[in-house]
């Protein structure tokens, strides 16, 4: 009996309820922290490998993620100067520009991150992501002459809701039949895709020309805070908003502790009276709906219409980004900060250095195996007090 | 007589626990050795490492006065020494014959599997100790006792001398274990040397040569089972004198809490295992639940808390018909439910003490105003509970799963005991816990039942069902076959009746 | 400890089930009639070409049927059949499904080829063709499920040896190169998922999204910096020539499916036929289920679980580098970025919907061939339909096997879960 015990002692996730770990911040942090630099170090060995200079590469990234203080202080001076802001918008658009590419991957992020506190698997932002962005995009163009006060939020919703319904099929085939949500909402990828596909070329085709919508009407974008060419806008703040309030409903309030019950343990919550089959189903749909809002911060923010290929790599990213972030709103927040560094600064990054922006892929597949395996972090860096936690988020096929 | 095995200053530990500390023990060449020792007291860890499964941190074992190391289970096995575990180490969707070759498999061409030629075997062996089975039947289709049979003849077609059986009689009727007990002494008589792991003192009266103590760990010594006593050996196996029966008063019942009639329900995997049980279970009194495991009584409990549908049939509570109610409905109506596995159904072991302590609760004032939780009561609620239950824990913020098996299950009774009840639904309250915990779990339960809760009590255990029960019901493959009144009851009419042979009508009287 | 199997009783449930697939069967008639026979042109005949062009098989004439007639027909039969279902109950739920499938997909195909000709032949054989990667997927799959590791990365094995082995080809001007090299990367990258999984105990679905982000990061990195400026010396390998198989492909329909393929397809044949054998009725075999049942009952006989699991998965992984050179040398010669088009997940649903066994895995995935080439047809036949939908066609059905509804299936008892001593 006691080497029974022990060994559950061992799986046990040694976690409080909000999951950063138990001990100090520091402690939260060191995984994930040291998870990127090993992956950024990795990348750099690819790059080495290719024929590339790493340090000049990940300068380039750096400038393009951040802009670089020297034209950004000259653009002050300026401004105080001459009261002229064009130099100092400019200067300020790399940093603006990775908060803006950081948004959907927020609220991607937390799509995932709110899956996983459930138990679930959400691979089909990527689906979600593109349903809510033609949803948005369709009330955005196709409805006119409303006030913004009506037309955006209504815009908003239809995003929030196309997602919902495209995560709540895979939550309830999986509540009901206990189908393996990661396969089904790939399948939902892929049926996304082809309803695109059929969408962009057809019924919702700006022109005969290219397989895009018609541009949204000005009442339903989100208002930017700069002239052109800064995008950054409302959608950032509505990110971090929608980061508070999954915070809340997981943490605050009797529904998020049945999904983190449910997540946890299925057998005991539904012994402790809970529904399963509500909570899957509930939780799909709202991540669906996450991860439709970042395709509508997308489309009404930035773009202004929706193209083939429009949400390429979102899904994935995300997963990445819930892993990073612990599945916490507040660490996802912070990762998805850093992806939008790197994937904005990877622009720039490709076009001086000749470095194509799939590294970034590569390295994120990267951080998600440290952060899933920290055990190889302790090794490589020679932690011995390094807690590690397990983390078990799929349980095989169905029940 | 040359002692066939010698272990010497076994030590193992594990992270936080001592489970072996240098223990010594010896088996003489064909005789039985029996292994006391209460849950957790290191009997598995021991066995395991003779087995090959663990490392020792530091000790010596001798076959036959020789030094071996055994680093696996082929080692052990090519040391002669086989092992019949607690929990069968069998593979349900295979043939007898598949799980008995399984690791040393003959082959024709040196290729394909021979199974006929093993068939064969099994049959020699089968016909050499008496030990029938059928080579060609699957695993999930024998009964427990046919089971354990084929894991005997494992042991046996893999040439062991020396047999390690782990808590044998645990899962077998009365009738069963006598026959078991014929097999061991086939076994001896063939030449064969047997450690005997248990907790159950009489049947180590009954059978052993020599027994060895253990607890916590520790050897607290050998003796002779002439010199010995049920008392002498509980208090060694415990370290201080304990009661074996639980102090109650008579019950006084009264009208009927909740009603069965005619139930049947279907497992998971859609065989009927519950098939028409009609029963009732009365204010102030404990309905003991007897049978050997899996022959339905897990599906009833499920069906009385909602945690399967049931086919057919009525549950009543108080009147209130919770035929296939939710478990939440079941909850509310006043049912409480200490579930038989407390680790997969109880706590969510990655949680924290006090939201364990609201499982059932917490959308309920004062936990909860609206869709907001309110930490402050959450907090003191557990505060109270772990104080007046006595849960062993630094404090209520660490996680459930930190925890002791008694104290998990102290978290579990203490949640259950703070809503307002009219029934108490136990399923196998005490498995796998310590003396004092089961002492302490049984005087809650008759606790419960004083004032004036129905209370029912399904065990395997059967003097369990014995010292907690007023009356006894009696499983057997889905149906009940009788309810006896617990203070006429024997463990022979009991024993009889979970092995699905009914009482001649004298039997019954007495 | 298992429950004793109690059969009795059982004859309620029975009897809905009966009813259910009865009542299914005449729906599907109605269904077939009011699509298809309704809109049937009265006096059109279908033409279904049983001959392939360039196939070396005797030439036999075409089936010619009226299309109206045989429409009638199919609802005929499966009205029968379910009438049948009602009254007396059929045992086997499989040839209840195959007679639903058959009349559906029979009539569909008669209706939408009125006044046209359909070749059959070349519809079959395009079904094999485009069920050789999932059925590779799929054998991958069963392989390494049944050694309890699931192996969710198969997607970006199949990438990465996909591009592997035309750029190996290519360089080396030698295919039997490539596909060496793709399996040997193949038996790499799922080496590489073991070791986190069993040395590690990663969640084995973690690693396998892992392993798709970096094949699929990987493969497009290398095809934007290497292979887009170089096609000619890196990216243009040419393909397997199909083999002939001396008189077997002769045999009319038969022999242009089965028999006049290229050796990409002949393996994997190969392969199901010898993983039958080995999984049933081997020593490695039984090992095998048993790691993938009861890891602890194995590691108890002195079996060893983890260097079976790592055995299996690798074994699994070069299957699946088979199956991702398939992409390139054994179909166009030539890599595109995230060509695999989740046939990996596919196969996957295969293994699935197989029932975890190799025989199984193939037939199903010969369905999933079977609509995808359906969909190609279909577009030359120019049915109103929109080709996206009939491309959606493949997703669905995974996700409605994947229900369950059609056969649940259950799968090894351990599988996905680590196993720790």
């Amino acid at each position: 009996m006691s080497d029974k015990a022990s060994s559950k002692n061992k799986t046990t996730e040694k976690k409080t309820s909000e999951g950063i770990g138990g001990g100090s911040l520091g402690q939260a942090l060191l995984v994930p922290v040291l998870a990127v630099i090993t992956g950024l170090i990795l990348g750099g060995i690819v790059m080495l490998a290719t024929g590339s200079n790493p340090i000049q590469a990940y300068g380039a990234l750096f400038a393009g993620a951040f802009g670089t203080p020297s034209t950004i202080i000259a653009g002050i001076q300026t401004y105080f100067a001459t009261g002229d802001n064009a130099e100092l918008v400019k200067s300020l658009y790399p940093f603006t520009e990775s908060l803006v590419t950081a948004t959907p991957y927020i609220f991607a992020g937390l799509s995932v991150a709110l899956g996983f506190r459930a138990g679930l698997f959400n691979i089909g932002a990527e689906g979600q992501f593109f349903i809510g962005a033609l949803c948005s995009a369709y009330v955005g163009y196709s409805i006119k002459d409303l006030p913004m006060i009506i037309h955006l939020p209504l815009a908003i919703g239809a995003g929030a809701l196309g997602g919902a319904i495209w995560g709540m099929i895979p939550g309830y085939l999986k509540a009901r039949f206990g189908a393996h949500e990661v396969v089904n909402t790939i399948m939902m990828n892929w049926i996304a895709f082809r309803l695109s596909d059929w969408l962009l070329s057809g019924p919702m085709q700006a022109s005969n020309f290219r397989p895009v919508t018609p541009n949204v009407a000005a009442s339903a974008e989100l208002p930017r805070f700069f002239e052109d060419p800064l995008r950054f806008n409302l959608g950032f703040f509505l990110a971090l908003l929608f980061a508070y309030i999954v915070y809340w409903f997981l943490f605050k309030t009797t529904l998020g502790f049945e999904v983190r019950s449910v997540g946890a343990n299925p057998d005991a919550s539904k012994y402790a009276g809970m529904n399963i089959i509500k909570n899957f189903v509930l939780v799909m749909s709202f991540a669906g709906a996450l991860a439709g809002l970042a395709g509508t911060a997308q489309v009404l923010g930035v773009d202004h219409w929706v193209g083939q290929g429009f949400s390429a790599g979102y899904g994935f990213d995300a997963i990445a980004l819930a892993l990073l972030g612990k599945s916490h709103p507040f660490g996802v927040v912070l990762a998805a900060l850093l992806f939008g560094f790197l994937r904005s600064g990877a622009t720039n990054m490709q076009s001086l250095a000749g470095i194509p922006v799939d590294i970034i892929s590569i390295i994120q597949g990267l951080v998600i195996v440290f952060i899933a395996a920290p055990a190889i972090i302790r090794w490589l860096y020679r932690i011995k007090s390094l807690k590690v936690e397990e983390i078990v988020l799929t349980r095989g096929w169905g029940k | 007589m040359a002692n066939v095995l010698e272990l010497q200053g076994i030590t193992k530990r594990f992270p936080g626990v001592l489970a072996n500390d240098k223990i010594d023990i010896a088996l003489r060449e064909g005789k039985i050795l029996a292994l006391l020792g209460e849950n957790g007291a290191g009997k598995s860890t021991l066995m395991n490492i003779l087995y090959g499964l663990y490392k020792p941190d530091e000790g010596k074992i001798f076959v036959r006065g020789k030094e071996v190391e055994i680093h696996g289970p082929n080692d052990a096995i090519a040391q002669g020494i086989g092992m019949v575990h607690q929990h069968f180490m069998l593979v349900p969707v295979m043939t007898v014959t598949e799980n008995v070759m399984l690791g040393v498999e003959p082959t024709k061409n040196g290729l394909f599997l021979d199974k006929e030629k093993v068939a064969q075997r099994i049959h020699d062996i089968s016909n050499q100790y008496g030990l029938e089975v059928d080579p060609y039947a699957y695993i999930k289709d024998l009964p427990v006792g046919i089971q354990q049979r084929v894991e005997i003849i494992k042991v046996l077609y893999r040439n062991a001398d020396i047999l390690i059986l782990d808590e044998p009689t645990a899962v077998l009727t009365p009738q069963e274990v006598e026959g078991l007990f014929k097999i061991i002494n086939t076994l001896i008589k063939a030449g064969k040397s047997i450690i005997f792991i248990t907790h159950k003192l009489k049947e180590v009266l009954a059978i052993a040569d020599d027994i060895s103590v253990l607890r916590l760990g520790r050897m607290v010594g050998s003796i002779e089972p002439k010199k010995a006593t049920p008392e002498k050996l509980a208090s060694m196996m415990v370290g201080r004198d304990v009661s074996l029966v639980v102090q109650k008063q008579a019950s006084k019942p009264k009208e009927a809490v909740l009603k069965v009639e005619k139930l049947f329900v279907r497992d998971e995997r859609q065989n009927l295992t519950v098939q028409g049980v009609s029963f009732e279970v009365r204010k102030g009194e404990v309905l003991g639940v007897a049978g050997v495991q899996g022959n339905g009584q897990t599906e009833l409990v499920y069906a009385l808390t909602g945690l399967l549908p049931s086919e057919s049939g009525l549950i009543e509570m108080q009147g209130k018909t919770l035929h296939n109610a939710t478990p939440r409905q079941i909850l509310e109506s006043g049912v409480a439910h200490i579930p038989e596995d407390r680790q997969r159904h109880g706590l969510i072991l990655s949680f924290p003490i006090h939201d364990n302590m609201v499982l059932c609760t917490y959308y309920k004032e004062p936990f909860a105003h609206g869709v907001s939780l309110q930490e402050k009561p959450i907090y003191s609620n557990a505060e109270a509970l772990v104080k007046q239950f006595d849960v062993r824990t630094p404090n209520i913020y660490v996680n459930a799963g930190t925890l002791s098996g008694g104290n998990q299950q102290k978290v579990i009774v203490a949640r259950e005991f703070s809503r307002p009840i009219e029934l108490l639904i136990a399923s196998q309250p005490t498995r796998g816990l310590d003396v004092g915990s089961i002492e302490y779990i049984h005087k809650q339960i008759i606790k419960k039942r004083d004032e004036g809760t129905g209370v029912l009590v399904v065990s395997s255990e059967l003097d369990e069902i014995l010292a907690l029960s007023d009356r006894i019901a009696v499983m057997y493959k889905g149906q009940i076959m009788d309810v006896l009144d617990a203070k006429k009851a024997t463990k022979e009419d009991l024993g009889l009746l979970m092995a699905g042979i009914h009482l001649s009508a004298p039997a019954k009287k007495k | 400890m298992t429950n004793t199997t109690i059969q009795t009783n059982t004859t309620a449930l029975e009897q809905r089930k009966r009813i259910s697939y009865g009542m299914t069967l005449l729906v599907v008639g109605i269904l077939i009639y009011l699509f298809f026979g309704i809109n049937a042109i009265p006096g059109a005949q279908t033409t279904f070409g049983l001959n392939l062009l360039g196939s070396q098989a005797i030439q036999v004439s075409d089936l010619v049927v009226p299309a109206q007639g045989t429409i009638y027909l199919m609802v005929g039969i499966v009205i029968f059949a379910g009438a049948y279902q009602l009254a007396r109950g059929v045992k086997s739920t499989g040839l209840l499904i195959g007679i639903i499938a058959f009349t559906f997909v029979t009539a569909f195909l008669t209706w939408a080829a009125q006044d046209k000709s359909f070749n059959l032949t070349g519809m079959l054989s395009s079904s094999l063709v485009r069920a050789t990667p999932i059925a590779l997927a799929a054998l991958c799959g069963v392989i390494s499920e049944r050694a309890a590791v699931i192996n969710i990365g198969i997607e970006g094995i199949m990438l990465m040896t996909a591009q592997i082995a035309v750029v190996t080809a290519t360089m080396f001007q030698n295919l039997y190169v490539g596909l060496i090299a793709a399996i040997l990367l193949g038996g790499l990258v799922a080496a590489f998922h073991a070791f986190l999984v069993i040395r590690y105990k990663v969640d084995q679905t973690v690693s396998g999204v892992a392993i798709n982000i970096i094949g699929a990061g990987f493969t497009s990195f290398f095809s934007s910096k290497y292979l887009q400026g170089a096609t000619d010396t890196l990216n243009n390998s040419g393909t397997f020539p199909i083999i002939s198989i001396p008189y077997l492909s002769k045999i009319p329909v038969l022999g242009p499916t089965l028999f006049e393929n290229n050796i990409i397809v002949y393996l994997m044949l190969i392969l199901v036929v010898l993983m039958h054998i080995l999984l049933f009725y081997t020593p490695w075999g039984l090992r095998t289920r048993a790691v993938g049942e009861h890891p602890k009952a194995a590691d108890t006989l002195g079996i060893n679980v983890y260097l079976t699991r790592y055995v299996n998965v690798i074994l699994g992984g070069m299957i699946a580098g088979l199956g991702g050179a398939y992409f390139t040398i054994g179909s166009v010669g030539r890599f595109d970025e995230l060509m695999t088009a989740g046939k990996g997940f596919i196969g996957l649903a295969a293994t699935i919907f197989g029932k975890w066994s190799p025989i199984g895995a193939f037939a199903s995935s010969l369905i999933f061939g079977f609509a995808d080439s359906l969909q190609v047809k279909l577009q030359i036949l120019r049915v109103p339909i929109p080709s996206e939908f009939l491309l959606m066609a493949p997703y669905i059905v995974t996700m409605i096997i994947l229900t369950g509804v059609v056969g649940r299936a259950i799968p090894p008892a351990a599988d996905g879960q680590p196993y720790e001593k």
